[in-house]
């Protein structure tokens, strides 16, 4: 697993990364009432705010973390908004982008560089 | 490390330090360093709504006005009847400027010899000026030594009467000065969620016991700003500094109700405080713009800021939401906000523009979820 400075992480099978948030970000939003998830089949560029979420209290945006296409969105946590604060790092990942470069992920925080953000 | 600065100049309530040994997220508001959250908003939302929330609203501020004739002299700086306000009563104000506009919104409650206030913390300064300005011939203080707690839900009633005496035979709107463990207690029927309740001013020094012993009650939960905007909201209650302000008027804002009949045109205290020509007009002459409810019929909130429209793509902003959120209790958002008298009938569908696209969002009758007041 991999993870931005933004705090979500990154998994990657084949060319695809799944996207999700960590723990640290579910619990700072605080309970989570709505996500605006993106349309499958787009092409999205690194930094484009592709995400909504909504807390009880404010809204805030998730970014792609690279280039590439969406090919897979969650739709439970459309449903179940909830469910990003019971299991952020599992079930209630965000979305899936097909990637041009595996390599690109090695440029992201690994777990424990990750954590040294947190202090 | 502009924040740490900040907070250094913020003000700490008397109950700080059970804040933090709680777990509370602390942010500054109104000046002050307050908890918005401990376990969570909706948590703390639903046990208000179920059992007993514990807030500490000690920002609030507190002022004693005294001397002869202070009944007719606060009467002259708002639209209510204050003269003719029993011993042991509150009742719910606002002082005006002279354009008709709201200073502040308050409670007033008699204690017998005197009046006391309870004024929001955004407008404290404002408001002893503006006293201390319009009623030379009383004497205002600012109470700094208390604190407040609001103990608020269905169980507030059971639990403060296990601590304190009589405090269950009171009725909603009811005010007394009474005497306990916690020294003398200023306890009001009444609050800020909708909710049964009760409003407790307390000698500061005091105030962490009485705290932490209603705290000790498994039915009381500690709640923080968050849970307490979230009630607040979908109990339809305006918010000064958001829902309302100096540039809004009594009727425009739906408080018209908070006006008496013997102040308003045709009564015997007709009158006789700031800006009754432009408020008492009202009554006759509709304003064009109403506060109205609002729900979003999606599940995205409509937030303070989103800007109202009468169709999908109509190019001309009507309103504007001036506070919104989800809400626990309806499952579903909701907000208030300001629209012209011709689109604030309940059912009316209009358009709130959330990032960019116009979702539906429903003109609605408030309380959005009823008042649960023990009348």
């Amino acid at each position: 697993m991999k993870y931005t400075e933004d705090h979500e992480w990154l998994s990657l099978d084949g060319d695809i990364v799944t996207v999700g948030i960590t723990e640290h970000a579910a619990e700072q939003l605080g309970d989570i009432v709505f996500v605006e998830l993106p349309e499958t089949e787009t092409m999205v560029a690194k930094g484009d705010e592709i995400v909504v979420i909504e807390s009880v209290k404010a809204a805030s945006d998730i970014a792609a973390p690279l280039d590439g296409e969406v090919v897979e969105v969650n739709g439970k946590i459309v449903e179940n908004p909830a469910m990003v604060n019971e299991d952020p790092t599992g079930d209630a990942w965000f979305f899936r982008i097909r990637i041009e470069d595996a390599g690109l992920l090695d440029g992201f925080l690994d777990e424990d560089e990750y954590k040294a953000t947190l202090d | 490390m502009a924040q740490d600065t900040e907070t250094l100049t913020l003000e700490r309530t008397p109950l700080d330090g059970l804040h933090r040994a709680l777990g509370a997220r602390m942010v500054p508001f109104a000046g002050w360093d307050m908890p918005v959250q401990y376990a969570g908003v909706m948590a703390e939302h639903n046990a208000t709504r179920n059992a007993a929330g514990l807030f500490d609203v000690s920002h609030m501020g507190q002022i004693l006005i005294e001397g002869t004739g202070a009944a007719e002299a606060l009467e002259s700086v708002v639209p209510q009847a204050i003269v003719g306000l029993r011993d042991g009563r509150q009742r719910y104000a606002f002082f005006t400027n002279d354009n008709g506009g709201l200073i502040d919104d308050l409670m007033v409650s008699h204690q017998g010899d005197r009046l006391y206030l309870v004024v929001n913390a955004s407008r404290v300064a404002v408001d002893l000026a503006h006293l201390r300005t319009r009623l030379p011939n009383v004497a205002v203080t600012h109470v700094t030594d208390r604190a407040m707690l609001a103990l608020q839900g269905p169980q507030a009633s059971a639990v403060l009467s296990r601590f304190v005496a009589s405090a269950d035979a009171m009725r909603f709107m009811d005010h007394r000065v009474i005497s306990s463990d916690y020294g003398a207690l200023f306890i009001s029927r009444s609050g800020y969620t909708g909710e049964d309740g009760f409003e407790i001013s307390v000698p500061a020094d005091r105030a962490e016991a009485l705290a932490q012993d209603l705290l000790s009650d498994e039915q009381v939960t500690p709640a923080g700003l968050g849970a307490r905007d979230s009630l607040r909201l979908e109990s339809g209650l305006c918010l000064y500094c958001s829902d309302i302000d100096e540039g809004t008027t009594p009727v425009a804002a739906g408080l018209g109700w908070a006006i008496q009949r013997v102040r308003r045109a045709g009564g015997d205290r007709e009158g006789g405080f700031p800006g009754a020509n432009i408020v008492l007009r009202e009554f006759l002459h509709p304003p064009e713009r109403l506060r109205v409810g609002l729900r979003p019929e999606g599940r995205a909130p409509m937030r303070a800021g989103v800007s109202l429209y009468e169709t999908k793509a109509s190019a001309e902003k009507l309103g504007q939401v001036t506070s919104g959120t989800f809400g626990p209790t309806l499952g579903a958002p909701v907000a208030m906000g300001y629209v012209p008298a011709r689109l604030s009938a309940p059912g009316t569908r209009l358009f709130g523009e959330v990032r960019g696209k116009r979702l539906p969002v429903i003109v609605s009758p408030m309380p959005f979820h009823p008042h649960a007041y023990n009348r």
